[in-house]
């Protein structure tokens, strides 16, 4: 099983997923905002990131929702729009029809989201 | 200032949330989702589900109206301006489709001080109208400078 996926958020992404999640934090979707508190403009919200990295896995393991048990990650850093993000992950246990999965998030050359790791049914 | 663990254990009320056949196509949209299980409900019930399903990180949606007053009640006393989301996890049960209503709980986990720092680790369990449980989040935000 290989997971790897890329995805460029566009520079409407963040609004749109404030509309989606409910979440809108100023810092996301308000760049002089974000640059007020000291940020390079408005950033990705971290759970946007953590879903392309739940997305990769579930495709991984052929696409079933049902398939992802488990996933745990660590924010790091921030993620922007208008940049590719590649999400990378590889077995490290497998047994009894499950996988556990080491996976990241990555930008820029900048691990946004580390120590992730995903846990699979594939039976 | 140092961090007050006062409120570790402390419990919230249950939030109610009717989960929406629309508000999962907006979500699955807007994280780019492309299975069509998500959006059309033909292709769902093909697939075993009995409405189109929520995709896994949903589960942030139907949260956070209990998630949220954790966070910001003055007893726990986060200081938004130095906080940032350090952490977080999510242990699915059964599948959420469009049609359920789920009823979470939030409860404060822990908070401790770690060299000056503050982790407030809150835990958020959801259960659907039949008493399964579809979610269970770790949530563990981080506040320099303590509180």
């Amino acid at each position: 099983m290989n997971v790897e996926l890329k995805v460029t958020p566009d520079k409407y992404l963040p609004h749109r997923y404030a509309g989606a999640s409910g979440d809108f934090n100023p810092i996301h979707i308000d760049p002089e905002f974000a640059k007020q508190v000291g940020l390079p403009g408005n950033i990705l919200h971290g759970l946007y990131t953590m879903a392309q990295v739940a997305r990769a896995n579930v495709n991984a393991a052929g696409g079933d929702p049902r398939a992802l048990k488990r996933l745990s990650v660590q924010f790091r850093g921030m993620g922007v729009p208008e940049q590719e993000i590649t999400v990378t992950g590889s077995v490290k246990e497998e047994r009894d029809g499950r996988v556990v999965v080491d996976t990241e998030a990555e930008q820029g050359g900048k691990r946004i989201i580390r120590n992730g790791e995903a846990e699979l049914e594939t039976g | 200032m140092p961090v007050s663990t006062d409120a570790k254990g402390k419990t919230y009320p249950p939030f109610e949330y009717e989960v929406g056949k629309e508000k999962i196509r907006e979500y699955a949209h807007a994280v780019g989702e492309d299975n069509p299980i998500y959006f059309d409900r033909a292709k769902a019930r093909e697939a075993g589900f009995r409405d189109v399903p929520a995709p896994p990180m949903f589960a942030v949606v139907y949260s956070t109206g209990s998630v949220g007053p954790a966070l910001f009640d003055p007893d726990v006393g986060i200081n938004f301006e130095m906080m940032v989301h350090g952490a977080q996890e999510f242990v699915w049960g059964e599948p959420v489709c469009a049609g359920d209503t789920i009823t979470t709980q939030t409860s404060v986990k822990d908070i401790s001080d770690r060299g000056g720092m503050g982790f407030y680790v809150f835990e958020s369990v959801s259960h659907n109208e039949a008493g399964q449980e579809v979610v269970r989040g770790t949530w563990t935000n981080i506040v320099r400078g303590g509180s």
